[in-house]
């Protein structure tokens, strides 16, 4: 969709200073990993559920085999927000990371820093097709491992192991409820992002930020 | 089934809940709200910010967009995603909700600003815009 047009991001400093920059982080992971509970440790307003509708394509993917009642087919975005200063307002958005409801993650990739895939170490294969998706389009992202009451623990090594993953992807423990925990997840990312970034940056930020 | 999932935490005044029956669930669909159409005559993005103009449209509103329009007379901008969230509506029907009411004049949209335009990943090579975000996170740690 052409939203570009009306986006003056080059625009007077009249009206880039009343109009905040939208900064936007996705937030993925397969059913119950946490991603709810993330957005409400973080967002500064009541943690909003939206629906989006599936699309015809998602429709089709749908199993309706034995379901008797099947009469819409949506899919729930976790919505919150962190104002973070006058200049710069985040957005989070999380959704299930399943396949079929790619073609709503290429809207919503559409303008967005970065990801944080969620992870269930007891489900870990949940989160492999948010991983893929990421990795095929080229958008940064974190693994953040919610570390349930009586999970087993897994290193991060493991983790990394288990998922495949690239070496330069960080691999961070959280507890999803927490405040601090859950920022300290969304630090990390913008950190990634600016480690992968043009080279060309003078003083690179020392602490890591990582959450324990 | 529409379901509108109860928040955890943070108990902050919303809209009146939707019409709700707790075996059929709403009662009203939600379609309904929008009169059957799920595209919206204007071009909204969830992060869209909608404001209201103070104009007060010719034609009278319905209950849906009357608290829609409600929701952008704020003292701060809301976003697309958050009238969705706040009507429990699909965000497809906010969208023709709202733009019903840019076409009405009653509100005003305006697509997000995103960092370099809005391409996926735009802002990687923005040190400055990164730097800033991640000092505004960890002023919150």
């Amino acid at each position: 969709m052409a939203y570009a047009a009306d986006c003056d991001t080059r625009g007077p400093a009249a009206t880039a200073a009343a109009r905040p920059v939208t900064l936007k982080i996705l937030v993925a992971g397969g059913f119950g990993a946490g991603k709810t509970t993330l957005v409400g440790a973080v967002s500064e307003i009541p943690p909003l559920c939206t629906e989006e509708l599936l699309s015809g394509i998602g429709a089709d993917a749908d199993p309706l085999d034995g379901v008797d009642t099947k009469t819409s087919t949506t899919v729930a975005l976790d919505f919150g927000r962190i104002t973070l200063d006058t200049g710069h307002v985040l957005y989070l958005f999380g959704t299930p990371g399943q396949e079929r409801f790619w073609f709503l993650w290429e809207e919503l990739s559409a303008g967005a820093l970065g990801a944080v895939v969620l992870a269930d170490t007891r489900r870990l294969a949940d989160c492999f097709p948010a991983v893929d998706f990421f990795e095929r389009r080229g958008i940064v992202f974190v693994v953040a491992v919610n570390e349930f009451d009586g999970g087993h623990r897994y290193t991060a090594g493991e983790v990394r192991e288990a998922v495949g993953l690239a070496p330069g992807v960080p691999v961070v423990h959280c507890d999803a409820r927490l405040t601090g925990s859950a920022t300290a997840v969304l630090a990390e990312l913008v950190h990634h992002l600016l480690s992968t970034a043009a080279p060309a940056v003078p003083a690179q930020p020392t602490d890591r930020g990582e959450p324990t | 089934m529409i379901r509108a999932r109860a928040v955890p935490g943070k108990g902050a005044p919303r809209e009146p809940a939707p019409w709700l029956d707790d075996s059929a669930g709403r009662v009203v669909r939600p379609y309904t709200a929008s009169g059957g159409r799920t595209r919206p005559a204007v071009a909204l993005d969830l992060l869209s910010s909608v404001t209201a103009t103070g104009a007060r449209p010719r034609a009278p509103l319905g209950a849906e967009h009357t608290a829609a329009l409600r929701l952008c007379a704020g003292a701060a901008a809301v976003t697309v995603a958050e009238v969705a969230g706040q009507l429990r509506l699909p965000a497809a029907v906010a969208k023709v909700l709202l733009s019903d009411l840019v076409e009405a004049g009653a509100v005003t949209a305006s697509a997000p600003r995103f960092p370099g335009g809005g391409g996926p990943y735009a802002a990687a090579d923005d040190q400055t815009l990164l730097q800033a975000v991640l000092d505004g996170l960890r002023r919150r740690l």
